[in-house]
């Protein structure tokens, strides 16, 4: 085409009179730069970055973002409904600041369930910082400022409901972000490490080696997953602690999840091999594992990057899967699998559909992560199209 | 009516025709302003650099340039088998009647051999197909027709190769079949679109020896679409020379050739190297870029790299065409303005 | 094509020898041996144990000896049809699972082409059509389809046919059909609640294939061969369905690689949410039991399935593709 000289890259062409070296670190940024700017264009992606940045914030600080402790009890609440936030109240009069009412349970002797009637005599605003249930910030720092909640200790402020020891549900919710978004980290982060040394080494040497690890590849891929989840799920011995459950699962997830990422890797190798850099550093006899690491890694950190993003739904998923089966995470451990595990019961459900709100926070996660992976995916490429 | 009426020996008159690509970085004329005619039985060579809307131009008179019917402009007379005269860019892009005319009446055969053709498909089926469309015979009529236009291509043992997948193919063999497929229902007019640009120099010579002679075996006239002047001067009778969607000069061969006037043809002329030529003899290519598409020069569009620009004049407006010799009409302001009837015409 | 069949199928021996180990190796992991465990629940139970029993069991599955002669008792079983016995139901395996392995392979199909049949349709209008409403509308469906896990679907169908009907939509039969010998009534009865679950399953794979569809699609209409068509005067409908449909068919038919692992995959979860007489809760329990020779013989059935599905899709490939057959 005849459009070189108008679109061409003009940083990158420019006379480098500040030396070579600051000439060179200037091509550097402005690739990344093309590609922030080919990002930030993509504005869905970029929405669900900063909800994907929200979910992590929140998974980082969950003690304090939570209105209650998840464990707190309070069997007169048992499936309590979400409670309702008022600005105007019973006499019709408007409060600029939200309230809730406080709220008392009966149960009724015919059916046998709780109801609940809101009690209008008193007003209980929400309000931001307000001092609560005692806990230990990273089981470090101990504290009782919570984000948000009612000042009055007594009217509890239930946002999605109760669940069937009364415990305060949105708080349970907020405190699953912390192990279900961090199992899919932690999952890819070692499917990673394995796809990044069979890939790398597979697409680096080419030949024999490449067409024996990608059968391999194959090979794992034909397999039915979640079988074999289950399956080396199961047998994890009843009596491990919860951080070494976790472990556990996060090295299955990942040991049938690497092999995306090794093609991911291999794919970005074999097409860096043939570029002029490593034939250069070659020619000056740095070595094979140098190589890999210091010049093929980076180059293609960008693709890797969108990759794992796209990767870490699926870990997410898949560890929600086997909680829910209850062969994954499990009481103590509060994560988004395991409080569905109480939806499994069909009339617990229909009696408090909230139940499945753990579910929704699922497909939040989940989507917020695959857009953002696509719009990085596409931001890799700043040449393409 | 009127103005659709043509000489009884033209079989195709391309009036100003203009059409072009809306894309979000801007509009593109592909073709700005081109005229040009081809008569029965000739063939006329288009030239030009890579860009200047040649394929643009052959699409856009099949009418599957892809490009909105709200691009288009001018008028594409053509000569239909029965006799009448229909004007191309007035029929619906993919209604029947179009439709009747490609393949039958209007052929095409691509750069390409290799992309042309479908690669999960044999090339007998492809042809089978063409043939079928347009004849209502049988399927077994019509692969003995196929064998029949193989062989007259010159593929060798025909009756076995018409059951081969195109990768099965070498590329020469590949443009013959597509040569074949182009042929089989006997058009009056094959547009060929850099037919021999991606073969080799013995397979080219014998692709262009074989289509002139199936030229003059089937009477058709022939568009030969090039950048290649050597093609033109070996193949065609008369030449057009096109520069950024425009129809710079046209002329029997022999004129162009022995006296080119528009300054974009000499330039082109003088960039091709000659027999005889003593080494390190430089080359002379057309200096100068090709101006952006999105951002053609107003007036001449050649202004911009034209050794014998006229400041003041060129980049004002566009020559209209002035006929310097019989049949040699060239868009320069060097030779004139225009012809008085196309200042009125226009 | 006899060739490249015949080479497809020789391949599938290894495979299949690979999954019987990591099957083997799974059934093996669980801390100490299975009988253990077995005789620890007559006890509990309150049974007799007869030490002769336990004896013969010992003796017939190898325990005690070497891991690979285990492994070679196993296989040889498998071989010959006994795949071991389940302690929890205190029957043969091969009697536990033939039905549901069947129902496993119906519901699977049954996924498949229903993925088929409506991704297909959709990716070719949302290629053709791109950029108009309708390709918005299916892109986004899609992309919520392949956010969401199929067991949240399969959660919340339950949950609205129960709340706003108080009907269940789970199981494969009607009642009275259940547990009743296999007849055309019951075969009736089962096609007209298999849609559902399969539908459930399907959803992702759908979403996924009018992706991919319209992806190659997009990928082929430019090609010069559209053009060509196009040119010898073929009509727009005929041309698209005849030429970049069918080679944009290839890729497509190849992801069955993958689409088939997916859904047996999903069906087990989706079947236990569903409460279907599949093999997936039936190996759920049986690994939450540790009944591993059901559990082992039900992996290794969905694995071989999987390859089974791998293989028919090579063949196909091969079949649809001359550049594949011929090379
Ligand atoms: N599908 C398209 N979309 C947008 N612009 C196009 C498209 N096809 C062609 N163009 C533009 O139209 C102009 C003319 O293109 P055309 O293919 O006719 O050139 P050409 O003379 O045939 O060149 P070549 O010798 O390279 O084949 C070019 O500027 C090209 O960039
Ligand atoms: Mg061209």
């Amino acid at each position: 085409m005849t459009t070189t000289s108008e679109t061409g890259t003009p940083e990158a062409f420019q006379p480098a009179d500040n030396g070579a070296g600051k000439a060179a670190s200037y091509a550097a940024a402005s690739e990344w730069r093309l590609m922030w700017y080919k990002f930030s264009r993509h504005r869905l992606a970029v929405i669900c970055g900063i909800i994907v940045l929200l979910l992590y914030v929140v998974a980082a600080f969950v003690e304090f973002v939570a209105p209650y402790d998840p464990e707190a009890q309070n069997p007169a609440s048992a499936y309590q409904a979400p409670t309702r936030i008022h600005f105007v109240d019973a006499d019709g009069q408007f409060h600029l600041r939200p309230f809730v009412y406080g709220t008392s349970s009966q149960r009724n002797l015919d059916t046998f369930e709780l109801e609940f009637v809101e009690d209008t005599s008193a007003r209980h605003h929400l309000s931001l910082f307000v001092q609560g249930d005692d806990y230990r910030l990273w089981g470090l720092f101990p504290s009782n400022l919570h984000l948000f909640g009612v000042e009055d200790a007594d009217a509890r402020v239930y946002l999605l409901g109760a669940d069937r020891q009364g415990r305060d549900l949105l708080s349970r919710i907020i405190h699953g972000t912390r192990l279900s978004m961090s199992i899919g980290l932690a999952g890819v982060v070692m499917s990673f490490f394995i796809g990044i040394v069979v890939g790398g080494v597979s697409g680096y040497f080419g030949g024999t080696i490449d067409i024996v690890t990608q059968r391999i590849i194959e090979f794992v891929r034909s397999m039915p997953t979640i079988p074999l989840w289950l399956g080396l799920a199961a047998a994890l011995p009843s009596n491990w602690s919860v951080m070494q459950v976790y472990f556990a699962i996060t090295v299955i997830l990942s040991l049938i999840g690497w092999t995306g990422l090794a093609q991911v890797v291999r794919g970005r190798a074999l097409a860096l091999r043939e570029e002029d850099f490593i034939m250069a550093a070659r020619l000056c006899g740095t070595s094979r594992t140098r190589i890999i690491f210091k010049h093929m890694v980076p180059s293609f950190m960008s693709h890797i990057i969108a990759a794992l993003t796209l990767a870490v739904p699926e870990m997410i998923i898949a560890e929600t899967a086997l909680s829910f089966l209850g062969l994954g995470l499990r009481y103590p451990a509060i994560s988004w699998g395991v409080l569905l595990q109480e939806a499994q019961n069909l009339r617990s459900v229909a009696l408090a559909p909230w139940l499945l709100a753990p579910g929704a926070m699922v497909v939040i996660a989940v989507l917020a992560l695959n857009f953002l992976g696509d719009g990085l995916r596409d931001a890799a490429d700043p040449y393409r199209r | 009516m009127t103005d659709q009426a043509m000489p009884a020996d033209m079989l195709l008159d391309v009036r100003d025709l203009r059409t072009g690509f809306a894309l979000r970085e801007g509009y593109v004329r592909a073709v700005d302003g081109a005229s040009f005619h081809v008569r029965r039985g000739e063939t006329i060579g288009v030239v030009g650099e890579s860009g200047c809307g040649k394929s643009i131009t052959a699409r856009t008179i099949l009418r599957i340039a892809g490009t909105s019917d709200d691009s288009l402009a001018g008028k594409v007379i053509f000569r239909r088998s029965s006799g009448e005269v229909t004007d191309l860019l007035e029929l619906p892009h993919s209604g029947r009647e179009i439709r009747r005319i490609r393949g039958a009446e209007i052929a095409m055969i691509f750069q390409e051999p290799m992309t042309a053709f479908s690669p999960v498909h044999t090339i007998g089926n492809q042809i089978i197909e063409a043939i079928r469309l347009h004849q209502s015979i049988s399927k077994e009529e019509a692969r003995t027709a196929a064998v029949d236009m193989l062989r007259r291509v010159e593929m060798s043992s025909a009756e076995k190769r018409i059951d081969a997948y195109p990768h099965q193919l070498s590329g020469g063999m590949r443009q013959r079949a597509m040569i074949a497929m182009a042929l089989v229902c006997r058009p009056q007019l094959l547009l060929a679109d850099e037919p021999t640009t991606a073969l080799d120099v013995t397979t080219q010579a014998q692709i262009l020896g074989l289509i002139r002679q199936l030229k003059d075996d089937l009477g058709m006239s022939v568009m030969m679409i090039t950048h290649d002047l050597g093609v033109v001067a070996e193949t065609a009778q008369t030449v057009a020379v096109m520069y950024l969607g425009k129809v710079v000069e046209m002329a029997d061969v022999k004129s162009l050739f022995r006296d080119p006037k528009h300054p974009y043809t000499r330039a082109l002329l003088a960039s091709i190297p000659k027999l005889g030529r003593r080494a390190g003899e430089p080359l002379h290519p057309v200096k100068g870029m090709v101006p952006s598409p999105f951002n053609r020069p107003i007036g001449c569009p050649f202004h911009t790299r034209c050794p014998s620009a006229m400041p003041g004049i060129c980049e004002k407006s566009m020559p209209g065409k002035t006929t310097v010799a019989g049949g040699h009409t060239v868009s320069c302001f060097l030779f004139g303005e225009g012809d008085k009837a196309e200042e009125q015409s226009a | 094509m006899a060739g490249y069949v015949l080479q497809r199928l020789l391949l599938v021996i290894p495979t299949v020898f690979v999954i019987s180990i990591i099957t083997f190796v799974i059934i093996q992991l669980p801390p100490g041996d299975f009988l253990t465990s077995y005789i620890a629940t007559l006890e509990s139970g309150g049974q007799v144990v007869d030490q002769a029993q336990i004896d013969a069991l010992r003796a017939q599955y190898g325990l005690g000896e070497p891991v690979y002669v285990q492994y070679w008792k196993w296989v040889v079983g498998v071989l010959s049809g006994d795949f071991g016995h389940s302690f929890q139901w205190k029957r043969p395996v091969v009697d536990l699972i033939g039905e549901r392995m069947a129902l496993t392979i119906a519901l699977s199909v049954a996924s498949l082409l229903l993925v088929w049949a409506i991704s297909l349709p959709i990716g070719i209008y949302s290629a053709v059509r791109q950029y108009s409403p309708g390709d918005y509308f299916f892109t986004f469906i899609s992309f919520v389809g392949l956010g969401v896990p199929n067991f949240l679907f399969a959660l919340v169908l339950m949950w609205w046919a129960y709340s706003q009907f108080g009907m269940s939509v789970g199981g494969l039969f009607s009642p009275q059909y259940a547990d009743a010998p296999w007849s055309l009534a019951k075969v009736l009865d089962f096609l007209s609640h298999l849609w559902i679950p399969a539908a459930v399953l399907a959803i992702g794979g759908i979403a996924g294939l009018i992706r991919i569809m319209r992806a190659n699609l997009l990928d082929e209409l430019p090609k010069l061969y559209v053009t060509t068509a196009r040119a010898k005067g073929m009509g727009e409908t005929s041309l698209v369905l005849k030429y970049p449909v069918r080679v944009a068919l290839n890729p497509f038919v190849s992801t069955i690689g993958w689409t088939l692992p997916g859904l047996v995959s999903g069906s087990i979860i989706v079947s236990v949410v569903l409460n279907l007489p599949t093999t997936g809760p039936m190996l759920l329990t049986a690994l939450q039991s540790q009944d591993m020779y059901l559990a082992g013989a039900i992996l290794l059935m969905l694995s071989i399935l999987t390859v089974i599905g791998t293989l028919i899709s090579d063949v196909l490939l091969a079949w649809l593709d001359p550049r594949i057959r011929f090379n």
